[in-house]
């Protein structure tokens, strides 16, 4: 393995957390559509790719692991809210299953650029999981965009409920992209090119599938991003979600399940 | 009265208790397709059972879940269901000789006497 400077390091380290805690929160939220979701098929499609995530963040923090911190059980289930590193997008409620479906789209869509970015990465170990999942995420975007646009140029009721939930999701999924720290020190070293960056594709990304669903994008400069996962400040759901998703661990750490 | 699960996600969607029964009205958009797997390049696509979708693209996303999320797969068709013809079982007798007609058979030939004379006339050798 490459050799990193301290400050790489700890810049890997805190953007591969933020990475895994995404996909972990955001596989347990969509997990709740099981039995729920509003066809039969559907409910399984949307269970399965919950499932992918769970998976997504396991390799994250099994890399996360290799890197010298804790086992990936251990992170995932013991650690507090403020030490979470995930964004905002992930932790609302399921909503509507245009809410969720619309969450679906806007991230999904950034991590499938986000994991493009890093399949070059200088962290081998990062790269590799990157091109594991290309397959995952290249069917995860298609369920998404095919999705987005069958409802955005359907009914009135159906192009009504996609537009509110486009309106409410935009601003929260920019939290997606709230730099993290020494994020120079990424770029500089080829580990991974800046949120930044990742959200002007991911805009263009968007619009074009959007274009096509007939949906208009709303201004995202009129409101300010929901910043501070990143820094452990998270929304009222988060703290129920995790207590729900760890209950079975706090009582018994050694049950096999 | 709403459902109370072990399951705290189902208790809190106040799902009634007795669900609306009522058949939807506008369900004619929907139809089923057929779906087809492939399990390896060459080889015959095989059906492996059928769903609801608006359109073939939407019956693809469905069924790439539904059918090809656990088994090898390289390759997908669906089909409408109303495009498939089909046979009735009215007419299934049309099929009814057909396992006495061994004679169109490769096994109904009586070689196997033959060969095997020829294997033995020619075993010393």
């Amino acid at each position: 393995m490459k050799e990193f400077s301290e400050i790489q390091l700890k810049a890997l380290k805190d953007l591969i957390l933020r990475m895994a805690d995404d996909q972990l929160i955001l596989g347990h939220r969509n997990s709740e559509w099981t039995a729920l979701g509003p066809i039969l098929e559907e409910d399984i499609a949307f269970s399965s790719m919950a499932q992918d995530k769970l998976g997504h963040s396991l390799a994250l923090y099994q890399v996360l692991n290799k890197l010298g911190e804790a086992e990936p059980d251990t992170l995932a289930f013991t650690r507090e809210e403020k030490d979470f590193k995930c964004c905002h997008l992930v932790e609302y409620p399921i909503g509507d299953y245009a809410f969720s479906l619309m969450r679906h789209f806007l991230f999904d869509n950034s991590e499938a650029i986000r994991f493009e970015m890093l399949a070059d990465s200088l962290c081998e170990d990062l790269a590799n999981v990157a091109k594991k999942f290309r397959g995952e995420l290249k069917y995860h975007t298609m369920h998404a965009d095919t999705w987005i646009i069958q409802l955005g140029s359907g009914t009135e009721e159906s192009k009504a409920r996609m537009q509110s939930a486009l309106n409410d999701c935009l601003p929260l999924a920019l939290s997606i992209f709230e730099p993290g720290e020494n994020e120079d020190a990424l770029n500089t070293g080829n580990i991974f090119p800046g949120e930044k960056i990742l959200q002007d594709e991911w805009l263009k990304r968007i619009k074009i599938i959007l274009d096509k669903a007939k949906l208009v994008m709303p201004d995202i400069y009129t409101s300010d991003p929901s910043y501070g996962g990143r820094k452990g400040y998270h929304t009222e759901y988060l703290k129920p979600l995790l207590d729900e998703m760890t209950e079975v661990y706090s009582i018994d750490p050694e049950a096999e399940w | 009265m709403s459902i109370k699960s072990l399951d705290p996600r189902i208790t809190r969607e106040h799902i009634p208790e007795q669900p609306d029964t009522n058949p939807l009205k506008e369900i004619h958009q929907w139809q089923t397709y057929e779906v087809f797997h492939q399990a390896k390049k060459g080889d015959h696509h095989i059906h492996v059972g059928s769903l609801h979708a608006p359109n073939p693209e939407m019956a693809f996303l469905l069924a790439k879940e539904q059918f090809a999320r656990r088994y090898k797969c390289v390759n997908l068709w669906v089909v409408k269901t109303a495009d498939i013809f089909s046979t009735d079982y009215a007419d299934e007798d049309m099929f009814e000789t057909n396992s006495e007609k061994i004679y169109r058979e490769a096994g109904g030939y009586k070689v196997m006497d033959k060969i095997n004379k020829y294997k033995s006339e020619h075993k010393e050798n």
